[in-house]
């Protein structure tokens, strides 16, 4: 573009377009700023509680490796491996479901209502009910069970074209036909092979740490850098395929990267905590309403998936005294009415084909 | 509603750039919507396609645009086939509005305009002050600069889709290529959306092509008319010339009077219709 013609000096336009878009600019930043701020206090918190409480004092120092032995151990060995994976698996979930629901241009397109998070936990309870699998196998054979149903939903769903309700359609078929397989591996199998799978199934952070954290961290270091760089064609994207393609946007290049990292995202993060629910669905849309921005706003997305998850695990660990709830209990219970208002809205407007 | 005039464009008297559909074939799912086509969009003037539904106006247009790969057949783009050239280079050139584009939740009216300026940026989508210019002189042109911060949603239809052209403008192609541009507009908007597309081709030479449904105005705004029948062109050329009520019985199957306008003194097509002639004797006459 050539330089700005005298007559432009005339226009009040500019300023005003340039003014218009700081605003926005500004708001998202504020936004990830309160939102990274609050995951912080969160994890903060989250590090002090636990059956010991530890002093915050005694926590920075345990970080930096001078506490007492005991107090590392609490906090190094027992507390931030768990803390981690909540992290990273609430990010990953919250960056997979907007991924998703962008590029379907549908809030109910979240892998854990079309069926890829189920068709991930069916894979999972197989690996480890029939074949005792854990670590980067597990991880494996998830994310070859989540990619598996992700081309099925795409396929039935494809008529020259994607269309937003026949994906959603097609995902909730493909979802309940993968909960029967897990259903059919629980009861084929003995009580006690059961149990770990069972724990697991319900979205679950204990004994998170080791290889598992270890597949997760790696993945989300590359997988959520790629889904960021991929925002502004994903917004591109949202105004529709031939307005995009008309603004220069390879349509089906971008629809299919963003489908994989989602499918992905969403593998590794099953594989580390189980399926984690709700989290997916509910965090691009609290994100977005946050931006406003009319654009995905993945890091957003990423930092409330965190929060959400972290704050749950605190309410799965200490809401009721003496027990340990999976932290999936909490993010269901907070999801599902989420789910039922979305459906209902959906239905009344006529909107989300 | 003025356009002020783009710099590099107007010492762009260069050659402007062509766009022409040759054997061209378009089909869905092999059901074949355009066959064996074959167009020359006269570069610089406005071009308006006509023709029944489900005749193969809009396939036409999303093939001309590279949205839809052809069957058999070219579409050439400056004499090369746009199949060859990259997405974004033919956005660069060639801009598109769909009949129904989709507009994200929240989205604000300037940033909405800022997404036609995606295919003149990098790949690190640096923003620069010729982006806010390209964006403030489309809005300035479309007449909503004053709805700059507002949410598209909070909008009436017709200012919705000055903000949709806006988008168009803000690409700064030379070709522009419009499905529909007035549906769902009351005729003071239409006529306000043609005319706008008039000034656009008069002021900076803009290549337009449109599909319109209303016939009368195509005559009076397109200097080229294209007119399609089953995903053939029946006729094609100046308005004045091609016009006349063989033209429409055999396009639309319609009885019709083509009159003098009395504004232009264009054709003008007047339908009869079967009810509510003189002489026609069913039902009582006011």
């Amino acid at each position: 573009m050539s330089a700005a013609p005298p007559a432009a000096a005339t226009l009040a336009a500019p300023v005003t377009t340039a003014r218009v878009r700081r605003a926005r600019r500004s708001r998202q930043v504020r936004v990830g700023v309160v939102l990274g701020v609050l995951v912080l206090v969160a994890c903060g918190i989250s590090l002090c509680l636990g059956e010991a409480a530890v002093a915050p004092v005694d926590v920075l120092r345990a970080l930096v490796g001078q506490a007492d032995e005991l107090t590392r151990f609490v906090i190094l060995d027992l507390r931030l491996p768990r803390l981690e994976t909540a992290v990273l698996v609430g990010a990953c979930l919250g960056v997979s479901g907007g991924l998703l629901q962008s590029v379907v241009r549908n809030p109910l397109a979240s892998p854990d209502v079309v069926g890829i998070t189920e068709a991930a936990s069916a894979a999972g309870v197989i690996g480890i009910v029939w074949f005792s699998l854990s670590g980067v196998a597990l991880s494996g054979l998830v994310l070859v069970g989540a990619l598996a149903a992700a081309l099925l939903v795409y396929a039935l769903a494809w008529r020259s074209g994607l269309s937003g309700y026949r994906f959603v359609l097609v995902g909730i078929g493909v979802a309940a036909v993968a909960s029967a397989v897990v259903s059919y591996v629980l009861t084929r199998s003995a009580v006690t092979d059961v149990r770990e799978a069972m724990v697991w199934l319900t979205g679950s952070l204990n004994g998170a740490g080791g290889d598992r954290l270890s597949v997760l961290a790696v993945a989300s270091l590359v997988l959520l850098p790629l889904a960021w760089l991929q925002g502004p064609r994903l917004a591109q994207l949202e105004l529709g395929d031939d307005t995009a393609a008309a603004l220069g946007v390879g349509v089906e290049r971008t629809r299919g990267l963003a489908v994989l990292t989602s499918v992905a995202l969403a593998a590794v993060a099953v594989a580390a905590a189980g399926p984690v629910t709700f989290v997916a669905l509910v965090s691009a849309p609290i994100a977005r309403r946050l931006v406003a921005s009319g654009a995905p706003a993945l890091v957003c997305s990423a930092l409330v998936g965190a929060l959400v998850v972290v704050v749950s695990d605190g309410v799965a660990q200490f809401a009721v005294p003496g027990t340990t709830y999976p932290v999936g209990v909490v993010t269901g219970i907070v999801g599902a009415p989420y789910l039922l208002w979305l459906l209902t809205r959906t239905n009344r407007a006529g909107q989300g084909g | 509603m003025t356009l002020p005039d783009r710099p590099d464009r107007t010492a762009a008297a260069t050659a402007p750039h062509t766009l022409a559909a040759e054997d061209l074939t378009l089909g869905y799912e092999g059901r074949v919507v355009v066959r064996d086509l074959g167009l020359e969009v006269p570069p610089g003037q406005v071009t308006a396609i006509v023709g029944p539904n489900a005749c193969g106006k809009s396939t036409l247009l999303r093939g001309l645009a590279r949205l839809l790969a052809p069957a058999s057949g070219r579409v050439l783009l400056d004499g090369e086939d746009v199949r060859g050239l990259g997405t974004r280079r033919v956005a660069q050139v060639l801009g598109l509005l769909p009949q129904s584009p989709v507009a994200p939740e929240g989205i604000t009216v300037a940033d909405l305009v800022g997404r036609g300026r995606y295919p003149h940026q990098g790949w690190m989508r640096r923003w620069t002050s010729a982006d806010d210019l390209a964006v403030a002189e489309a809005m300035e042109a479309t007449g909503v600069a004053d709805l700059a911060p507002r949410p598209l949603s909070e909008l009436s239809g017709g200012q919705r889709q000055r903000v949709w052209i806006a988008m168009a403008l803000a690409q700064r192609t030379d070709l522009l290529l419009l499905d529909e541009p007035t549906t769902f507009l009351d005729i003071a908007h239409q006529m306000e959306v043609l005319d706008l597309l008039a000034e656009l081709n008069a002021d900076r030479g803009t290549t337009v092509v449109m599909v319109l449904h209303d016939l009368n105005q195509a005559v009076r705004y397109a200097d080229h008319l294209v007119a399609m029948r089953d995903g053939e062109i029946v006729a094609a050329g100046a308005p004045g010339d091609v016009v006349t009520a063989d033209l429409v019985e055999r396009v639309f199957g319609l009885r019709s009077l083509v009159v003098d306008d009395p504004v232009t003194g264009d054709p003008m097509v007047v339908p009869v219709g079967r009810h509510r002639a003189p002489g026609d004797d069913d039902g009582p006459r006011p």
